[in-house]
């Protein structure tokens, strides 16, 4: 069943689910935290933080690698403390794709969550308070079920995002193979090598797959979600 | 019950003692009041500040500066510092919209307030509440599939479940039609007579606080202008600029005397006499409240003859009020009963009416509490 694809092919389709699954779970937490200071915080230099979160989307994605490169390489700032204090490498490991793609589909994820969050109307926070809920349980219990919707649709977004990141990936942890060669990395290889048309063929369908795979899961969970709201 | 009897009862708990500035904009809110009622009425147009009211006293706005005591428990000093946020202050919000969380069925809805109540301080009985309410069928629902009465009484529900020390309602029936509303009353009635959280109901509406309170605040363009009883406020028509002659009246309680089934008629006994009306669906003895509105009191100074109203009460002038335009407000002692009539000034000075002056007032019609949205007229055939 599995002869279709060659073994370095499966292996870069089971990097790059790995990769992004890696990413767009890591970056859960974070994105909301992040959505909801920028959309209900108060505070200083929140302006400049938006700035910050939506820069991936607008800058090319080789200048986020090589900044990553710059901060989290060996011998960056950030890359060096990491190693010499958890023994934790990023450069040229996947766990490094997995930073550079959870960066990039960042701003995406912080988008959609926020946008829900737009939308969720503070009176029914208000009416929680008066029933006794302290504002941190008014948040598990009212506001996160009502903003589901939004942070399923920013994880497809990431995951998506993930599934493609190419520019920055290749950048801060190159193309290589078994260690950080995903779907995007390996069909660009295959371009590059005469006969390498079929394998660049293959995971461009794989690719395709996944993605439609991961829209219709989404629908599915948003459509859920909403029956239980309207019904 | 005299005198002397209630002087030695326990002094009454002190429900609402407000007395707060609030600047927002251009408006400024400058209330002061204190209530003991079961049922207390915010009254005024709208603009004039209830809801900034009700919002300070739910906690949901910082006043500028003052304080706000709920049952002798300070919730707001702004002198010293309190400020009691409000998942803390006990006090149950029935929103104009009922704000029931859409994610969560009704029975969810309920339980809501209680998952943040103390075990021990859990009184409110589900069953008792849900039935109540009328309310125990709709437990499996969801939100989005339930009329805008049936939310309002669950929103009510919820709110009482989490065992508030007062209930505050913002026009809760504001959005639903006159059907809907004479749907909510009884239960609201019933809350006030059975059940033992004090209550705090917004409303611009003369018969709805005329149906429900026990005491009325009146509030105009961000100051309390009258509180006190019902029975006493609702007296003066000048509380009720912009209800105006229309609606104002005395509040008298009466029970059923007799039925008059050849005519179609029943005798009330009130303490100012008694009154014939149209056949009421009580059993003698059954308490009614009504309003006699103050246009519909006409004044006679003897005992009228060869007329055709039935209702006629002997009294005594004991206040006259200047109104504004051509009009008086003339106040009736009448027995224990105090009514209002309205006239003109030219009438006051062409019967010479002074206080003092033994009068009798004639009732053209009374509105009944039991259904305040629709007059009954007195018999006058």
């Amino acid at each position: 069943m599995t002869d279709w694809l060659s073994p370095e092919e499966w292996t870069a389709v089971r990097l790059s689910l790995k990769v992004a699954l890696v990413a767009t779970s890591a970056s859960l937490l974070p994105g909301i935290a992040m959505a909801y200071a920028l959309e209900r915080g108060r505070f200083w230099g929140r302006q400049a933080l938006d700035v910050l979160v939506h820069l991936p989307l607008v800058l090319p994605p080789v200048v986020v690698g090589y900044a990553l490169l710059l901060g989290f390489g060996r011998r960056g700032p950030m890359g060096s403390l990491l190693a010499e204090q958890f023994g934790v490498v990023l450069s040229f490991r996947w766990t490094g794709a997995a930073l550079a793609c959870a960066i990039m589909g960042f701003p995406l994820l912080v988008r959609a969550i926020r946008l829900s969050l737009e939308t969720v109307d503070r009176k029914l926070e208000d009416a929680a308070g008066t029933l006794g809920a302290h504002p941190a349980w008014v948040f598990f219990v009212v506001t996160l079920p009502l903003i589901l919707p939004g942070i399923i649709a920013g994880m497809v977004l990431s995951f998506a995002k993930a599934m493609g990141e190419f520019g920055a990936t290749i950048t801060f942890v190159s193309n290589i193979p078994g260690e950080t060669q995903t779907i995007p990395s390996a069909i660009y290889t295959f371009t590059q090598v005469p006969g390498g048309e079929g394998g660049a063929l293959r995971l461009a369908f794989v690719s395709v797959a996944i993605s439609i795979a991961a829209l219709w899961m989404s629908e599915w969970m948003a459509r859920r979600v909403r029956r239980r709201f309207l019904a | 019950m005299d005198g002397t009897a209630r002087q030695t009862e326990v002094p009454r708990l002190m429900i609402l003692d407000v007395d707060l500035r609030h600047r927002q904009g251009a408006f400024t809110l400058d209330a002061r009041f204190q209530s003991e009622g079961r049922l207390t009425a915010l009254f005024g147009p709208s603009g004039s500040g209830k809801t900034t009211l009700v919002n300070a006293i739910g906690g949901l706005l910082r006043p500028t500066q003052g304080r706000i005591c709920v049952k002798e428990r300070v919730l707001v000093d702004t002198r010293q510092g309190i400020f009691v946020p409000k998942h803390r202050r006990r006090i149950g919000y029935v929103f104009q919209e009922a704000r029931l969380f859409p994610h969560l069925n009704v029975r969810q809805n309920l339980h809501f307030g209680r998952w943040f109540t103390p075990k021990r301080e859990r009184v409110a009985d589900f069953h008792a509440v849900t039935e109540l309410l009328g309310i125990a069928h709709l437990l499996d629902r969801w939100p989005s599939t339930l009329s805008g009465g049936e939310k309002q009484r669950v929103a009510i529900g919820r709110a009482l479940l989490s065992d508030p020390q007062l209930l505050l309602m913002d026009e809760p029936l504001a959005s639903l039609d006159e059907e809907r509303k004479a749907e909510i009353y009884p239960y609201i009635d019933r809350l006030r007579d059975e059940g033992d959280v004090p209550m705090v109901l917004v409303s611009h509406s003369v018969p709805e606080i005329a149906r429900l309170a026990t005491s009325i605040v009146v509030l105009n363009d961000g100051r309390v202008t009258a509180s006190g009883l019902a029975s006493d406020i609702l007296r003066h028509p000048r509380f009720f600029p912009q209800a105006g002659l229309v609606e104002a009246g005395a509040l008298v309680e009466a029970r059923v005397l007799r039925h008059e089934e050849a005519y179609g008629l029943t005798v009330l006994q009130a303490a100012a006499g008694t009154l014939t009306v149209s056949r009421l669906n009580l059993p003698v003895g059954a308490p009614v409240r009504m309003r006699l509105r103050a246009r519909d009191i006409i004044l006679s100074l003897a005992p009228p003859e060869g007329i055709s109203a039935l209702n006629v009460l002997p009294g005594t002038v004991v206040a006259i009020e200047e109104v504004e335009g051509s009009g008086v407000d003339v106040t009736l002692a009448c027995g224990s009963d105090s009514i209002v009539a309205s006239v003109t000034r030219k009438s006051m000075e062409r019967l010479g009416i002074k206080v003092g002056l033994p009068v009798q007032a004639i009732v053209k019609s009374v509105a009944f509490d039991r259904d305040a949205l629709g007059t009954v007229h007195a018999k006058n055939m």
